[in-house]
């Protein structure tokens, strides 16, 4: 069952300096419950994409569906939770507040926030610092309040942006292998934007390689490793053999331009 | 505790610079006088007349500080406190109007502000008439408010409160305008995934994020309504409130009286920004924004 269909979806900005094609005839459909990884140079659409599924940028041509409706029919229905590069907490709401601000928007009931904020914090491993001010956390547990903060709502799809990409490699690994859990215990359908080669392997079901100038899918590759994933699956051949082809393709997009 | 030396360090100086040009600008008159009667002053027959002259140039600070001291702590204690020749009540007079006019200004500012941020028409509008409203002198403009108001039967507080809202809701539109737009592009996208309404992006997000710019501007506001207040007291020949108190004292040479009316709009000054500072601090600590 597709959640996400894109058909040859195309997305011109207009700049000062004429117009950039950010997506060329893009195609791609999404399952419910995958999880995709969208890798590929600065300026290759990537983060455009995932803007565009969750309606803050709008296609020039081409069509997308999400759940079968249009993009912004379901950022309506609050279909997304999206999570930014930065974890773009409120300096003036504590961690629990941060987490309540979307469910105050949505208007869930006092009890339910309180029930969920207790549910998504433990879920990321932040139980007991929803009374935290932002700044009293660090890096990787803000980001993960984020998460949590992106998780508290029904939304059945999770977008990220780079989530991870200002966290050292250390973090980064742990905050990979909690992020796998979490998909699988919430089986909710998850893009995600990454720099690294590795944290795509390793995360996705799919990995969609993209190139620049026109921003573009150059290959789609479907991912072999089971679903159940140690963290030193990285070093099994069947990984570094997608590792090898994700970076084929990245080299195929450049070697064209 | 350790910034008290230098600052007791910078106003010793000041005493002693104001001591001193007391004996420059204030001998000429000694002398005029030693001479008609025919005598000669020493030197520290000299310094002690320019200090305890009754219309010096300049007042020396003990002078000033006894009318102080003369027009309110001694007023307080007669149990006279609000009196035509109190201080307190001048400034009483004065601060009201400051008040009014601050509230008033900071609410039309906030109004104006956010139009601003909302409406594009406003936008590119009503900044230019903002910023033209304020190269007017306030001197020239300040009479024809009096005048203008009272021809349609308003007088009293509301005339000079209209000067200092005038004057004050200029910072806040400014200030305003820029923390309502201070949220980073990313903060109003991810409202824009949780289909937030507008209101809401404005209660949850801009209004917190604009309250560090606001309560900067309060302050300039705080200090400008008071300049107003005092400016709307000059050209309406007002009878009461510290304005009043200056022009009074400029008419009959009562230096030692505009010094003393001077200080106390200073300390009036310094008390209230000094109170909107400390509501700073609170409101901040509260919202967890302090430093």
């Amino acid at each position: 069952m597709s959640v996400i269909e894109a058909r040859d979806l195309s997305l011109v900005f207009q700049t000062n300096d004429g117009p950039v094609q950010a997506l060329s005839n893009v195609n791609l459909t999404i399952g419910k419950g995958e999880f995709v990884s969208f890798i590929g140079p600065s300026g290759c659409g990537k983060t455009t994409f995932l803007r565009v599924m969750a309606a803050l940028e709008t296609p020039t041509s081409g069509s997308i569906t999400v759940n079968g409706m249009t993009a912004d029919e379901a950022r309506r229905k609050r279909a997304y939770g999206y999570v930014f590069q930065a974890a773009g907490l409120y300096p003036w709401r504590t961690i629990a507040g941060n987490i309540k601000l979307p469910l105050e928007i949505m208007g869930y009931s006092k009890a339910d926030q309180e029930e969920r904020v207790e549910r998504v914090l433990k879920l990321v491993d932040l139980d007991g610092f929803g009374r935290k001010f932002p700044w009293q956390l660090s890096g990787g547990m803000q980001q993960r309040a984020s998460i949590a903060r992106a998780l508290a709502f029904d939304a059945d799809i999770l977008l990220m942006d780079e989530p991870f990409g200002a966290l050292d490699e250390i973090v980064r690994d742990h905050l990979n292998e909690q992020l796998l859990d979490l998909w699988a215990r919430t089986e909710k359908t998850i893009g995600f934007v990454t720099h690294s080669i590795p944290e795509a392997v390793y995360l996705s079901t799919k990995i969609v390689v993209m190139s620049p100038r026109p921003g573009r899918i150059t290959d789609v590759i479907e991912s072999t490793l089971p679903r159940e994933r140690p963290l030193d699956i990285r070093d099994t051949p069947e990984f570094l053999e997608i590792a090898h082809r994700v970076r084929e393709g990245l080299r195929a997009g450049h070697a064209d331009v | 505790m350790r910034s008290i030396l230098p600052i007791l360090t910078v106003v010793a100086a000041i005493f002693v610079l104001w001591y001193a040009a007391a004996v420059g600008l204030n001998s000429a008159w000694a002398q005029d006088k030693a001479k008609r009667a025919g005598t000669s002053l020493t030197f520290s027959e000299l310094v002690a007349d320019t200090w305890s002259q009754d219309k010096p140039k300049l007042p020396a600070p003990h002078q000033v500080a006894q009318e102080i001291w003369k027009t309110t702590g001694a007023m307080v204690a007669k149990g006279r406190a609000f009196s035509k020749r109190s201080l307190i009540y001048h400034s009483w007079i004065t601060f009201s109007s400051t008040a009014l006019g601050f509230v008033l200004g900071t609410g039309l500012g906030v109004a104006l502000a956010i139009g601003i941020v909302y409406n594009r028409t406003m936008d590119m509008s009503v900044m230019p008439w903002v910023i033209a409203s304020q190269t007017i002198p306030i001197l020239a403009i300040a009479p024809m408010i009096i005048v203008v108001l009272n021809a349609v039967g308003v007088s009293g507080l509301l005339p000079k409160a209209m000067i200092s809202m005038y004057l004050s809701f200029f910072p806040v539109v400014v200030g305003m305008v820029k923390g309502l737009r201070s949220p980073a592009m990313m903060q109003l996208d991810q409202m824009h995934t949780w289909n937030a309404s507008a209101s809401q992006t404005f209660w949850k997000l801009r209004l917190p994020s604009s309250m560090p710019y606001l309560f900067t501007s309060l302050k300039i506001a705080m200090a400008a309504s008071l300049v107003g207040a005092i400016v709307g007291e000059l050209p309406t020949g007002a009878v009461a409130g510290l304005g009043a108190r200056l022009l009074a004292g400029s008419y009959y040479g009562q230096t030692i009286q505009i010094w003393s009316a001077l200080i106390m709009a200073a300390t009036l000054a310094a008390v209230l920004v000094g109170l909107i500072g400390m509501i700073q601090r609170i409101t901040l600590k509260r919202m967890g924004m302090a430093q």
